[in-house]
């Protein structure tokens, strides 16, 4: 019959300088420990790594001389993992964590409004390509054109602005477009992105 | 064979730090110090 030796004694030997002596204390109380903690977490990673803290808490105060042996090695640890687990929920309350799965991508919901690298080329090509297209075009119809798309003005704003009518400026900026189209069209030029 | 029971590893509730961990955590223990200096005590990690 194997000889158990009592925790107490491990711990005893183990701030003594004996190394092996938490080897055997690890290993006795691994799967007990590891399954509180995976009773709570429901995650194997995260198990892993509460467990790890829990050690480390464990052997810092066994070496700095902290531990008051009461032969109560076990709930002891279990008290230590006890209050990590806690401070994870505490700490995922604060920064809820999403994961997918294979059914399911957040991806797939939440999208990025930024363009790509490819398509923000694209379309700096093409403003600056416009930009030269509505040179072309005549003094009145490009400065109506430039304050409504580029200064974002009503076209109340740009009548009072330029000197002329609402329907003035209305038709000041339909033509600049159907300009702009003819010179397009013209020039074979492709402005898609 | 490794597919189809992978679901039922999960729900399973017996955990166990990996070899790896507690290898991690006897090294950690052999490289950790405590000095004493007067009244204070300093922690020493060596790599």
């Amino acid at each position: 019959m194997e000889l158990q030796i009592e925790d107490s004694i491990l711990v005893k030997n183990y701030i003594a300088g004996d190394e092996k002596a938490l080897e055997t204390l690890i290993n006795r109380h691994n799967q007990r420990i590891s399954s509180f903690i995976y009773s709570k977490v429901m995650d194997r990673d995260i198990t892993e790594d509460i467990f790890q803290d829990t050690f480390i808490k464990v052997i810092r105060t066994l070496k700095r001389g902290s531990y008051s042996e009461e032969g109560k090695f076990l709930p002891w640890v279990m008290r230590i993992a006890h209050n990590l687990i806690i401070d994870h929920f505490r700490k995922n309350k604060r920064m809820p964590k999403f994961e997918g799965s294979d059914d399911f991508n957040i991806f797939s919901v939440i999208k990025d409004d930024k363009l790509n690298a490819e398509k923000q080329l694209i379309k700096d090509q093409i403003d600056s390509d416009l930009s030269l297209l509505i040179e072309e075009l005549p003094e009145d119809q490009r400065e109506v054109l430039m304050m409504r798309i580029y200064k974002d003005m009503s076209f109340k704003e740009i009548s009072e602005n330029t000197g002329v009518s609402i329907n003035t400026a209305l038709g000041r900026m339909r033509y600049a477009l159907i300009n702009l189209r003819k010179i397009v069209d013209k020039n074979n030029i492709v402005l898609t992105n | 064979m490794e597919e189809i029971y992978s679901e039922e590893q999960k729900i399973c509730k017996i955990a166990k730090a990996t070899p790896e961990t507690v290898g991690f955590l006897l090294a950690f223990s052999k490289s950790m110090a405590v000095m004493k200096c007067r009244n204070l005590q300093f922690e020493t990690v060596l790599n």
